[in-house]
């Protein structure tokens, strides 16, 4: 049972947008009454994935469902895939270019800090097709 | 009792370009690498960087900083000042650099009674 639905189209390289879905999912998260630390969780995970789609994937769409027990947050792309998924988890690999080093990205946590701030992630990638990675986050852990 | 921007400002000699002076802060952090930023900066704290651009602005507001606080003279670009306005955010700005900003503004936040 959904408690709430959501989704957002992320623009591609236009940072001027970029965390708008993670601000409006705060938000929304925060009247629904969630625990602060679910929702700051939740808004990080998210603004990195979203900071992706701007820099690698020219864009792509988000969409957000809250259930009873979870925060589930699906991020799809059409852009060029991770050709080695094990490297881009590694913390401090980036192939980021300078200009976005320039504006402070570009760090290599991306991936690493969507891992470390949800219980479960997982990477469906193809080069050439895209990438989609699905998030959760629980909302009472044991 | 906290201290509040406006306090902050008057006391530390920064300039406020924008927000809400009302706001309390509660302790001080620096860093320019915005996924770092985002994921270590306490609530509350006036963040001082060297980057004024929007993602600032956007990590400022999903860490729920008190401020971006512009060290060593940097000042935010027109669209990270767009931001800023429209989502409430404030922005101090110093002309002195990181390290010695954060260091006034820790010592004001240590002696606030």
């Amino acid at each position: 049972m959904n408690i709430l639905q959501m989704s957002y189209e992320v623009p591609g390289d236009d940072f001027t947008h970029a965390g708008e879905a993670s601000s409006a999912t705060k938000r929304a998260l925060k009247k629904l009454g969630i625990s602060p630390a679910v929702v700051r969780n939740v808004a990080i995970a998210m603004y990195e994935g979203e900071i992706n789609m701007v820099i690698h994937a020219g864009g792509g769409h988000i969409d957000l469902s809250v259930t009873p027990d979870a925060v589930t947050m699906v991020l799809t792309d059409h852009g060029p895939g991770i050709p080695d998924v094990e490297k881009a988890m590694q913390n401090g690999w980036s192939t980021a270019s300078a200009e976005v080093r320039s504006m402070g990205f570009g760090a290599g946590m991306g991936l690493p800090n969507m891992k470390k701030y949800t219980d479960e992630m997982h990477i469906d990638t193809e080069v050439g097709r895209g990438t989609t990675i699905t998030m959760t986050v629980y909302l009472n852990k044991a | 009792m906290p201290l509040t921007l406006r306090e902050l400002c008057e006391q530390a000699h920064l300039e406020m370009l924008c927000g809400d002076g009302g706001r309390q802060v509660r302790c001080v952090y620096c860093c320019d690498l915005l996924s770092w930023a985002m994921s270590r900066a306490p609530e509350d704290s006036a963040w001082v960087t060297v980057m004024g651009n929007v993602n600032t602005m956007a990590v400022c507001l999903l860490a729920d900083c008190a401020c971006v606080v512009l060290a060593d003279g940097a000042r935010p670009d027109e669209q990270a000042l767009a931001k800023a306005q429209e989502q409430g955010l404030a922005i101090l700005a110093s002309e002195e650099p990181i390290y010695e900003t954060a260091r006034r503004i820790g010592s004001l936040i240590e002696a606030a009674p």
